[in-house]
């Protein structure tokens, strides 16, 4: 009786994570079709490969995604772990309500972010472009990697700190010599996932992007909207194994402090 | 601290100010207080599309309860070996291209799609179902889109859970849907309320999934706030419109945190 409701109970799981993966597995399957209309299956062909190779505007849009991506990640990178450092240093009532305040990103729908940001941008006279973009995925990176940081901060000992201390150390030496190096997994964890949410980022880039600053979401959703070129499906196949498997590298830097997103 | 003051919540009062001016000749903002954007807003126009975003994202919580509750207690029985493989399964699609994953579901459900096609192989209709631009491939695509952020909480909340705590219910003659009733479900309430949360705010302001798989004549939320801003150019209005989505959410939240302390004060 247990058993069977347990069988059941693993059906619906099954089911779930076939879910989650069928339209990742159609899409790349039908990026390698052969057909114009991509509707139906006509033979295998790696074609739209090369179309999208030799697709400037494309290059281009990738070109921006990765200074976009790698600019804010190093932003956000900093920004997070100073975060995590000094909220690991306060006071726990003040902690908790700056913590708070500081995954509040985490939580608001992504659309009040982009409007925001246009918004304030506009106002403040920047002109929209690569360098709004930008800032925009540094905001939404900081908190993410504040809390990748935090996870594994709240499992180091103390003790080593402090022995560090003891045998002469400054603070800045104790942090910079035993600490900072056991937080190094975590933050490689923490850089990828970041650079991976600013490549994958479409809706911030939808609102905070000016003339000439295409990043590949953008291009994408162009491509989605027009519906022209198969190309599309290939760049989409491309796009979606890259970032599985910079999550799945970052998943392992960080071992379970990923998990750590979802318990705050 | 600063960093995140100036990008983050200095842009957030000044959607919260702009909503209170009017729009300027050539599109931007005229510096006028007036209570218009406001106004506008109770037209049964936008009131249904509000209303509509509050049942979508509700319908994606509940279905996403139903589905990830039986995977997350299926997680946390596994060894724990097997518990990270699911964990890695369950987040790689979470953090990878939201947008071209949801692109995918055009696929599959269009008229001439791997679903129609599939179902008509078998029989089970003659004619291709309409999905692709209805709520329904909405629905499926937020469902699809958000079912981690329920699953990861619940799968925290029942990997704590005391198994000996269901096997004395069940010395104690408990049936199995009692044992989950009084015993597993109140146990793992606060995982159930973080996931819902999780799932209701980013459904409730979704964009690319009502764009993409959503037709001309549903409008969530998230279309409207696109619409004022990139093409009708209204911000003061867009402002006004994604202030009250903003409101919505932060009531929420704060209920949410509320509900958490006490039964952190409680225990």
């Amino acid at each position: 009786m247990v058993k069977i409701r347990f069988l059941g109970v693993q059906g619906v799981s099954l089911g779930a994570l076939a879910f989650l993966y069928l339209p990742v597995a159609v899409l790349i399957a039908f990026s390698f079709n052969d057909s114009r209309l991509s509707a139906v299956w006509q033979g295998f062909t790696i074609r739209w490969y090369g179309v999208m190779l030799t697709d400037d505007a494309l290059l281009a849009a990738i070109g921006n995604s990765l200074v976009v991506g790698l600019c804010s990640t190093v932003v956000a990178t900093i920004l997070g772990l100073l975060a995590a450092v000094s909220l690991e240093r306060m006071g726990s009532a003040r902690g908790r309500l700056v913590e708070t305040t500081l995954v509040l990103p985490l939580v608001i729908p992504e659309i009040m972010m982009g409007v925001a940001l246009m918004l304030f941008f506009v106002t403040a006279l920047v002109p929209l472009g690569l360098l709004t973009i930008t800032i925009g995925h540094a905001v939404m990176n900081v908190p993410v990697v504040m809390v990748i940081v935090r996870a594994r901060l709240r499992k180091l000992d103390p003790k080593l700190e402090e022995a560090a201390r003891d045998l002469g150390a400054t603070p800045w030496q104790a942090f910079r010599r035993v600490t900072l190096p056991l937080l190094v997994p975590s933050i490689i964890g923490a850089v990828l996932m970041a650079f991976t949410i600013s490549l994958d980022d479409f809706i911030v880039a939808f609102f905070t992007a000016g003339p000439g600053s295409t990043t590949l979401p953008l291009k994408v959703y162009s491509m989605v909207k027009s519906g022209v070129s198969p190309a599309i499906n290939a760049l989409s196949a491309v796009l979606i194994v890259v970032s599985m498997l910079l999550i799945a590298v970052s998943l392992w830097f960080q071992r379970k402090g990923g998990v750590a997103l979802f318990r705050e | 601290m600063a960093w995140m003051g100036l990008f983050f919540f200095l842009p957030l009062l000044l959607v919260f100010v702009i909503s209170f001016m009017m729009r300027g000749t050539y599109g931007g903002v005229e510096w006028v207080f007036s209570l218009d954007n406001y106004a506008a807003l109770l037209d049964p126009l936008y009131l249904r599309i509000y209303l509509r975003s509050i049942l979508l994202a509700t319908a994606t919580t509940l279905l996403c309860l139903i589905l990830g509750f039986p995977l997350a207690y299926y997680m946390a029985r596994l060894p724990a070996h097997w518990q990270a493989v699911w964990m890695v399964l369950i987040m790689i699609p979470f953090w990878t291209n939201f947008l071209v994953r949801t692109y995918a579901w055009i696929f599959i459900l269009r008229s001439e799609g791997l679903l129609n096609t599939v179902l008509m192989e078998i029989g089970l209709i003659s004619q291709p179902i309409e999905i692709l631009y209805t709520d329904a491939a909405i629905l499926i695509g937020l469902v699809y889109g958000y079912l981690p952020f329920m699953v990861l909480p619940l799968y925290a909340a029942l990997e704590r859970l005391d198994r000996s705590l269901v096997e004395a219910a069940a010395d104690l003659y408990a049936t199995g849907w009692s044992r989950f009733r009084r015993v597993i479900l109140p146990l793992a309430k606060p995982g159930v309320a973080a996931g819902c949360l999780l799932v209701f705010i980013p459904s409730v302001g979704a964009f690319i999934t009502p764009d993409l798989l959503g037709g001309a004549r549903t409008m969530m939320v998230g279309n409207l706030i696109q619409h004022e801003f990139l093409v009708v150019r209204d911000w003061p209005f867009g402002s006004a419109v994604s202030f009250v989505l903003m409101a919505m959410v932060m009531a929420g939240l704060w209920g949410y945190l509320r509900w958490e302390g006490r039964s952190w004060l409680w225990r």
